[in-house]
């Protein structure tokens, strides 16, 4: 610490956002792709809590954390199956049945994972990218989860796929026009239900990237709302894969602020630093909020923007 | 085979499939029989029996009024509706289609009164969204070429890396029939494909359909309620009137007022009034360089300046789209001007309520169900929007006295004809003809120093046409200032006295009806 002085604070938030924006990242990604399909899902923050604790109990149970990330994934697509399948009943509302998602899932989560919240899980490995230097900040910045890795290849990944495959195409399309895709022959509900099961897997990874590594326990204050930030995020990125990579480095570098501070001495407003996240999801949605226009680049069958 | 030249590896790996639809291509298209088609929805029997032919290359004009059972008849076809009696023959086979994907097997495409495009691709990517055996993963380039092959064959011109939310109605209009020809469908359904489009489109679009139906690539079935288009591009009609056969025949050998006969039968047409001649009166409303934003925050009303007396129309014609919407938006109250003025009477003009009631302001907005009404709400509710607030219909200023809301309303509803079954019907219930005639009702029955009114007639039956624009003109006998927003050219020119041409959000022409011209009029929509 001495040595680095205060160039430890954006190193710490470097090295905070790389860490904490793993769980912004995959659930930013679920998001995406479900509201490019034309239905945002509210109840991510519900996928990601019942995702971190399947994935827990999982890892603890069996000794495999791995196994633990594979099973939080499935629970976060059966809970995104339960989105689709309500949602496509007609005159459903899907923030409505989002919002009761999120609390069904957060409630069951809570329930399930009470004998979890002692015991002590084996945790998912990180790759050393920081072995060149002999800092130890910089070695912690630089330490990297196999899962940071695999969310930045998925999201140029997404963004290739939505432009350059058939099942691209067909959730753009009935994201954008229901009526045009229905013309086409396009089944509009399996389309977004296949779109929001698989953005309730990704929601379900970020979760068990909660309990397996960082912050690594499994407690019910673990997301803290990362879930519902992430569908700020998503509009910050403008429904852009590759746009919310960053914008989730941003917000994982927002969450870092505070305990970067009190690694150089600053101890005061600890909590208010800790808020930065919260603060700027706020100042996001009245930069990007107008009453004259709708949003740039948003999907056109979106309930919030039609 | 011109089309598999110039392709890589790639495309001869998918030109099996492809091939085989490229020598459909030049196929003639086959003959298209609906044989007894019948339809109930509940107790209403939408379609009553009703035969048709399509031969193959025809230009078949299928004609009648809002309700007629056109459309049903078309998606019974397409698979949308499971007739309940019936059958598709096609080429002397019967068909089942369950589904819009069946009919595109078997050739058969649709292109919809609405666009049914996806706003936020290009061009090419809608015409690659519709074809049935897309690959997984796609190769642009390959694709592209091949898309290049295809367009350069075909009559219609458009850019195909454009995204479709910067065309014009026209353009989209074409890239739609692109689209059905791109998949090879060879009989082709055009629900009133000229509904959003100036005169000059329709006449190349239509024109160049029926130069391919000469050719006998093309079998063509047209919806449709003009009777001039069913007069100049189709072969044959058939005519629907509330869901039964009204009349067929070949086109040459029937003249207009055959077919308006056949359409409305003998229903009862109000006589258009009178235009009572006015003298210069004096001027109500003045917009000076009024200027909007759409919701997509792009400029979408620059510069508008214009005038209405009293006792005066003024039309504004224009395609729909060139600032039309937001204009009528702005001068209802309903979208925040970004620059400019509006006055009435001289004051400022803002579209408070208050002002509206001192002004003595209307509105006949355009889709009155969404803009001038609540459609769960009462009839008799519905009708008191303007005058709930104020006595008689209020008990003390604080409450509203039902019974005196309801006894106006009977009386409006027998002044207006309006068919409801009581007052205290729900506004949704009713049929757009009643609507309209609701909404008439509640902004024309008081004293009208100015009414803005938009595309009035818009989806009406020719009864309702007539009634409404007869009782537009005796507003403006009256001494209104009427501002009439319309994209139907003939009810500009029935009703207006003075045409303004708006064209991008601007207004680029400017002529008194008396000397309007309409080919002058649609160059000037066409933004030449």
């Amino acid at each position: 610490m001495e040595a680095l002085g205060w160039w430890g604070v954006p190193l710490a938030v470097l090295g905070g956002a790389i860490r904490a924006s793993t769980p912004f990242l995959f659930v930013s990604l679920g998001e995406c792709l479900t509201e490019k399909s034309g239905r945002i899902n509210l109840g991510l923050e519900g996928t990601l809590v019942m995702g971190a604790m399947s994935g827990y109990g999982i890892a603890y149970l069996t000794g495999w954390p791995w196994l633990g990330v594979v099973v939080a994934g499935s629970s976060g697509m059966a809970l995104g199956a339960l989105h689709g399948v309500v949602c496509s009943r007609p005159r459903v509302n899907d923030i409505a049945v989002g919002i009761a998602l999120m609390l069904f899932g957060l409630g069951l989560a809570f329930y399930l994972g009470k004998p979890f919240i002692q015991p002590k899980a084996p945790r998912l490995p990180a790759i050393d990218l920081g072995w060149w230097s002999s800092s130890p900040q910089v070695r912690a910045a630089l330490e990297v989860n196999v899962l940071f890795i695999v969310g930045a290849v998925l999201a140029p990944a997404l963004l290739w796929a939505l432009n350059n495959t058939r099942w691209g195409l067909a959730v753009r399309a009935v994201g954008d026009s229901a009526d045009a895709a229905r013309a086409m022959g396009y089944p509009v509900n399996r389309v977004r239900l296949l779109s929001t099961v698989a953005g309730g897997f990704l929601a379900g990874i970020g979760g068990s990237f909660l309990s397996l590594y960082y912050p690594g326990s499994w407690n019910e204050a673990l997301s803290s709302g990362q879930g519902l930030m992430a569908v700020a995020l998503v509009i910050f990125a403008r429904w852009d894969p590759v746009l919310c990579f960053f914008a989730a480095l941003l917000f994982g570098g927002a969450g870092a602020l505070g305990p970067a501070l009190q690694s150089v001495g600053i101890t005061w407003g600890y909590y208010l630093f800790n808020a930065a996240p919260y603060v700027l999801t706020l100042l996001i949605m009245i930069a990007t909020s107008s009453t004259r226009r709708t949003l740039i680049g948003a999907p056109g069958e979106l309930s919030v923007t039609k | 085979m011109i089309k598999m030249r110039g392709g890589g590896v790639g495309v001869s790996a998918r030109a099996g499939r492809f091939g085989g639809s490229v020598a459909e291509t030049n196929a003639a298209p086959q003959r298209l029989q609906v044989a007894g088609m019948t339809k109930r929805f509940g107790s209403l029997v939408a379609l009553d029996d009703i035969s048709l032919t399509l031969e193959a290359g025809a230009f078949h004009a299928l004609l009648g009024e809002n309700g007629a059972g056109k459309s049903t008849l078309v998606k019974c076809v397409m698979g949308y509706h499971a007739p309940d009696k019936g059958t598709v023959i096609l080429g002397g086979v019967e068909q089942t289609i369950r589904g819009p994907r069946d009919a595109h097997a078997l050739g058969i495409g649709m292109v919809y009164q609405h666009f049914t495009l996806v706003p936020s691709m290009t061009v090419a990517e809608n015409l690659l969204l519709a074809r049935a055996d897309l690959p997984m993963v796609i190769d642009r380039g390959a694709e592209g070429r091949r898309m290049q092959e295809f367009v350069k064959d075909m009559p219609f011109k458009v850019d195909l890396t454009a995204p479709v939310s910067a065309l014009a109605a026209g353009e989209k209009q074409k890239v739609e029939i692109l689209k059905q020809l791109y998949v090879d469908c060879r009989i082709l359904i055009l629900d009133e494909p000229t509904s959003v489009l100036t005169p000059g489109e329709a006449d190349e679009i239509l024109g160049l359909l029926h130069d391919m139906t000469m050719a006998g690539r093309l079998s063509v079935l047209m919806i449709t309620h003009k009777l001039r288009e069913v007069m100049a591009f189709a072969d044959e009609v058939t005519v629907l009137r509330r869901g039964r056969l009204a009349g067929r025949g070949k086109v040459e050998k029937l003249t207009p007022r055959d077919l308006a006969e056949m359409m409305i039968g003998s229903s009862e047409i109000a006589a258009p009034a009178e235009r009572a001649v006015q003298t210069n009166g004096r001027e109500r409303l003045r917009l000076e360089r009024l200027c909007a934003d759409n919701d997509k925050g792009h400029r979408a009303v620059s510069n508008v300046s214009l005038f209405v007396r009293a006792g005066e129309i003024v039309g504004i014609a224009g395609v729909s789209g060139n600032g039309q919407t937001e204009l009528v938006e702005v001068l209802a109250g309903q979208r925040e001007s970004s620059a400019g003025t509006v006055t009435v009477h001289g004051e400022p003009y803002t579209a408070t309520r208050a002002e509206m009631r001192r002004h003595k302001v209307f509105c006949l907005s355009e889709d009155p169900l969404r803009n001038a009404c609540v459609s769960r709400m009462s009839v008799a509710e519905n009708l008191a929007y303007r005058r709930f607030d104020e006595p008689p219909l209020t008990l003390g200023r604080w409450f509203l006295n039902r019974g005196a809301m309801r006894r106006a309303a009977s009386d409006l509803i027998t002044r207006y004809r309006i068919t409801v079954s009581s007052p205290d019907a729900p506004a949704g219930t009713l049929s757009g003809g009643n609507v309209q005639r609701m909404v008439l009702a509640r902004e024309l029955s008081g004293e009208v120093d100015v009414l803005i009114a938009a595309n009035p007639c818009f989806g009406l039956d020719i009864a309702a046409v007539a009634e409404i624009r007869a009782q537009i003109m005796r507003a403006r006998n009256r001494g209104a200032a009427i501002l009439l927003v319309s994209e139907d050219l003939d009810e500009l020119f029935e009703l207006a006295d003075r045409l303004v041409v708006m064209f991008n959000g601007d207004l680029v022409y400017e002529t008194e009806i008396a000397g309007a011209d309409l080919a002058t009029v649609g160059r000037y929509m066409a933004g030449h």
